[in-house]
């Protein structure tokens, strides 16, 4: 079985983010990078597919710029065969990292692809779609089990209301959510050996953005909150306050 | 201007994410003479058609017939682009919802553009759509551009206005475009849960709480709130809730008009998911938790004196 796992890396979610000079962009020089959560469960998922298959490969591949190898080596790490990096300097809209992953998995011949259900930086949970779409292949995301079997993907996801099934068959293009699985820690001696796994590095074939960035500031702030009072001899006033001055009840 | 709306439906219910993006797109189509066409995919879409049918469309266009029986996000795009494409839309809007964003993103790729996904304000200045997003989960504000066309936008629950206009007609067309991935089962929850992205009142606990079986205490308050029950990453990861409960960065962002932070001390992986919450009422035994400085009103005590007495006072004053 061939895999394919879509990667991105972004700010840990503990940074405190700063804004650059120009207002257009995040501040990144004092980020610490990781690789996105969600991507953390296909990544997962990937190499669980290959253990349960027997054989098989996965590779992963990310859009970023040079320095973003390091999160390639975490996921070699982690026990995936090999890398592709896309790489670009400047920030790319969804449809050009869309454009620049199709032009690489068109040339391959995945029996799945797996994306994270959505990126925890632009969160825009649309990349894993549009690429399915520049293939025209089927895609589900926010995807809780998965098994395959004879050229067909079974597939759970929870939505409104209960559990769904689903049936499709492959390729297949799939975004990963949190209950998929529990990812594991490298161990040093796969953390070791990934550093003789292969990187391929290719120029990201972007073309044109579809969304033109104005500004990037820090959200409006809230006004001042107040404490009401201690104990639950303050909840009287907390509801008065609920009904009449923010008129939330 | 020609502006197509996708409207979700459950079970012949419109959703009102869905209205509200109706809303939206009649205050964008009146600044300039322009048409809004509401879209509604599947079966009872007649019926649907008929709760949305004052809510902003001028037209509604339901797809209905065996492409779309047991049909997901990817069979209902496939119906939304070709209406996009006979109708040659300038816009489409979505709701932002978990499969508003999916249908959103799958037709934006159709259409070889990318969505401005879930945006808290959509205006149109000098011919082109300018709209405004969160990103890092709240963290930063994000504004843009939309520079190709048709533009595709997804929009934030609780952030469109609904409105009131003049009755669509409704017209019914054949789904010609079938999916090759179809539900093939469906198992029903133990609970009817309220969905927290589109919820009107969250009431969310965190490792305050100390054990598992204490949600029970925010699942009464919930009750008389009609509200949804979320939780801190921490007792997500705990096993104590599920974790489709999660608000915050690696969960759900939300922005209902009231949240209860019960319990919560407010990490900043927390506060990102919920401080664009109208209104927020903290309640923490320690009166330096961070949740405090992001909340309009804050109650420093012991949860499990303060919530007691919240539900019973809430469910006298309420009934």
């Amino acid at each position: 079985m061939k895999i394919a796992v879509c990667m991105k890396r972004v700010p840990d979610t503990a940074t405190r983010l700063t804004f650059s000079a120009e207002g257009k962009s995040i501040d990144t020089s004092e980020v610490q990078w990781v690789i996105s959560p969600y991507d953390e469960y296909a990544i997962e998922e990937g190499l669980r597919l290959r253990e349960r298959a027997g054989e098989g490969t996965v590779t992963v591949i990310t859009v970023g710029p040079e320095a973003a190898s390091k999160e390639i080596r975490q996921a070699l790490g982690m026990g995936v065969d090999d890398g592709i990096q896309a790489t670009c300097d400047e920030p790319l809209d969804p449809i050009q990292t869309a454009r620049a992953l199709a032009a690489i998995l068109s040339q391959r011949s995945d029996d799945i692809v797996l994306f994270g259900k959505q990126s925890t930086d632009s969160q825009g949970a649309q990349v894993g779609a549009l690429v399915a779409r520049l293939l025209e292949r089927p895609f589900v995301n926010d995807i809780a089990a998965i098994e395959i079997d004879q050229g067909k993907a079974r597939i759970e996801r929870d939505v409104d209301g209960g559990r769904e099934t689903i049936e499709g068959p492959l390729p297949i293009i799939v975004g990963a959510d949190k209950s998929l699985n529990e990812p594991r820690y490298p161990k040093l001696k796969d953390i070791m050996q990934a550093k003789k796994k292969p990187i391929e590095k290719v120029v990201a074939a972007a073309g044109e953005a579809s969304l033109q960035t104005i500004a990037v500031t820090a959200p409006p702030p809230r006004p001042e909150g107040r404490i009401v009072g201690e104990g639950p001899e303050a909840v009287e006033e907390l509801i008065r306050l609920l009904r009449e001055e923010a008129k939330a009840i | 201007m020609k502006i197509i709306v996708w409207i979700e439906t459950r079970n012949g219910q419109v959703k009102t994410a869905s209205l509200e993006a109706l809303g939206t797109a009649r205050t964008l189509a009146e600044a300039d003479s322009g048409e809004v066409i509401a879209v509604i995919c599947g079966p009872s879409g007649v019926m649907a058609a008929t709760s949305a049918a004052t809510a902003g469309a001028h037209r509604i266009i339901v797809r209905e017939g065996d492409p779309l029986s047991d049909a997901i996000a990817d069979g209902i795009a496939n119906e939304l682009v070709a209406v996009i494409s006979e109708e040659s839309a300038d816009v489409v809007i979505c709701a932002a919802t978990t499969t508003g964003k999916e249908v959103s993103a799958l037709a934006a790729g159709s259409m070889g553009t990318s969505v401005a996904a879930d945006c808290i304000s959509v205006t149109c200045q000098d011919d082109s759509i300018h709209i405004e997003r969160p990103i890092f989960a709240g963290k930063a504000h994000l504004q843009q551009k939309i520079c190709q066309s048709p533009a595709v936008i997804s929009l934030r629950p609780n952030y469109g206005e609904r409105l009131e206009r003049e009755a669509a007609t409704v017209t019914e067309q054949d789904a010609t475009s079938p999916s090759p991935i179809r539900r093939t089962g469906f198992q029903a929850g133990a609970l009817e849960k309220r969905d927290l992205s589109e919820a009107d009142i969250i009431v969310s606990g965190g490792r305050g709480l100390k054990e598992a079986e204490n949600f029970v205490l925010l699942e009464q308050l919930a009750e008389v709130l009609q509200a949804a029950v979320g939780a801190s990453r921490a007792v997500v990861d705990a096993g104590w809730r599920p974790h489709c409960d999660q608000v915050g960065q690696t969960g759900k962002t939300v922005s209902p008009k009231l949240y209860f932070a019960i319990g919560i001390s407010g990490a900043i992986q927390h506060l990102a998911g919920m401080s664009s919450s109208r209104t927020i009422v903290a309640i923490n035994k320690d009166p330096n938790a961070p949740i405090f400085n992001v909340a309009t009103y804050g109650i420093v005590g012991d949860l499990f004196e303060v919530v007691p007495q919240l539900q019973s006072e809430l469910k006298s004053v309420l009934q």
